[in-house]
């Protein structure tokens, strides 16, 4: 008889109880060196100041009648610099479940793939897939164990489970709050701009695909740290699924067209001296 | 964040054969807030003399009219347009009379001469000119410009040639930068004729 195994939602107890070698490598709880510096603080400030790319981002999520509805931009900037248009802030935890990507990139990487691990495990060990809150409270009992200590993560965890749809904002500040429709990042103000005045409950699949594709659009025009693809992905009673993946640079001009007779008009009236 | 990159800006210049090219970007922000995409940064002093101002917007608008009113007030006296490199020492003039509280502007001058030999130039805020026989660029993305014109420019380019060179280089460059782009502005200036077109670009 199989008895139902809690431990995988504390974070402080190794998930499986045996002594088989390989599977302590996997599964013990993670231990993160700490600097023996005297000024512990300081010196994390400044390390936290070292390694902080990937600050811009959007990140959009909503439930809707048919699941819920995910997508983000795509570009990482340190400064001013973009140092890439092509990063995957959506990150597939299992084939029912979708986190998002905005402050740290190595974090948010780590701690996503960390997630997944978890996750799985928990399957194995019960028989049954982890429910939409348990993997978010998972992911937030760890962030908030490293509270203070300079990690850079907000995060929507998205998905279907037994329950129906569901969605949860997790932070490294350690909060963790359920809802209908969140954005995450720089250009958060822009895309919940366009999400609150074009949501409604009862959209299509494909209404809701296209406002979370204008959300996101909106965003990276008016936010210079968000930009490159606007991807979208939807998850629904059997799953995710990527939806589409469109460049900004052509979006833009599919919304807005430009009509090529008033920049003729512009050319000639200067040259003509 | 410095305060020249606070309104973010793109800025290029290049010398072809018998012809010049200045470009700029079209973006006015706060910071990574996008507020127009339609703003001027390149200003003409005469049909052969154009400046692009980049850094601080409200003091390259300021500088911009303390510039147009001294070359107002030469043209009166002296009955002629200003030679680019007399516009050049006047507009070094201007930002060294303020050497302890500065325009945070970065200049970038180009202008046709006598016998309309091309000159370009550009200055740090507080008036140390640059001359440069190739090209010049300044702005937030002009680290991201100097590898652009490095790899694109050629010497003797016509008009046309160095219009599309000058573009493709202003483009691929404000692609690496949060601050600048939005699209482009380009102004062709040949013994002849002043060309000017809007480029379009990515809006992101």
């Amino acid at each position: 008889m199989m008895k139902i195994d809690f431990s995988g939602l504390d974070a402080s107890v190794p998930l499986c109880g045996n002594t088989d070698e390989l599977c302590n490598e996997i599964s013990t709880e993670q231990k993160f060196e700490l600097p023996t510096a005297a000024d512990f603080d300081g010196f994390q400030r400044e390390a936290v100041q070292m390694v902080k790319p990937a600050k811009g981002t959007t990140t959009l999520a909503f439930i809707f009648k048919e699941g819920v509805m995910v997508a983000a931009d795509s570009r990482a900037s340190m400064g001013g610099y973009i140092s890439s248009q092509t990063v995957k802030k959506i990150i597939e935890i299992n084939p029912y479940m979708l986190g998002t990507m905005a402050g740290g990139a190595a974090d948010c990487q780590f701690w996503h793939r960390n997630l997944g691990v978890k996750c799985r495990l928990h399957e194995l060990a019960n028989k049954r897939r982890i429910s939409v809150t348990g993997a978010s409270k998972l992911l937030a009992n760890i962030l908030y164990s490293y509270r203070g200590m300079g990690l850079s993560v907000g995060t929507m965890i998205a998905g279907w489970d037994e329950t129906g749809p569901g969605l949860y904002y997790v932070d490294s500040e350690g909060g963790r709050l359920k809802g209908t429709r969140f954005s995450v990042g720089s250009g958060s103000p822009y895309a919940y701009g366009i999400l609150d005045s074009g949501y409604r409950f009862d959209m299509s699949v494909e209404e809701g695909a296209e406002l979370a594709r204008r959300a996101i659009y909106h965003a990276t025009f008016r936010d210079g740290a968000s930009g490159g693809v606007a991807t979208v992905y939807h998850v629904g009673p059997n799953g995710w699924k990527k939806l589409s993946g469109d460049d900004v640079g052509e979006l833009h001009y599919l919304y807005y067209p430009v009509e090529p007779a008033s920049v003729e008009q512009e050319m000639t009236e200067v040259s003509g001296l | 964040m410095s305060i020249f990159e606070y309104n973010g800006s793109a800025l290029v210049a290049m010398v072809g054969k018998n012809c010049f090219a200045i470009a700029s970007d079209r973006r006015l922000g706060v910071q990574l807030q996008t507020i127009a995409t339609d703003f001027q940064k390149i200003y003409k002093i005469h049909h052969k003399l154009f400046i692009g101002l980049s850094g601080l917007a409200t003091d390259a608008q300021t500088l911009y009219q303390r510039l147009v009113f001294r070359h107002k007030l030469y043209e009166l006296r002296e009955e002629r347009d200003m030679k680019p490199e007399t516009f050049a020492s006047l507009v070094s003039a201007l930002l060294y009379e303020k050497r302890f509280g500065p325009y945070f502007c970065q200049p970038v001058i180009a202008g046709l001469g006598d016998e309309d030999k091309p000159f370009i130039c550009t200055m740090d805020s507080i008036g140390a000119k640059e001359l440069a026989k190739d090209f010049v660029v300044a702005g937030t993305a002009s680290e991201s410009l100097y590898g652009a014109c490095e790899a694109m420019f050629k010497p003797d380019m016509e008009s046309e040639e160095l219009f599309e060179t000058i573009s493709q280089a202003l483009l691929s460059s404000v692609d690496r930068d949060c601050l600048s782009g939005w699209g482009g502005h380009v102004y062709v200036v040949t013994p002849t004729e002043v060309t000017e077109r809007i480029l379009k670009g990515r809006m992101d």
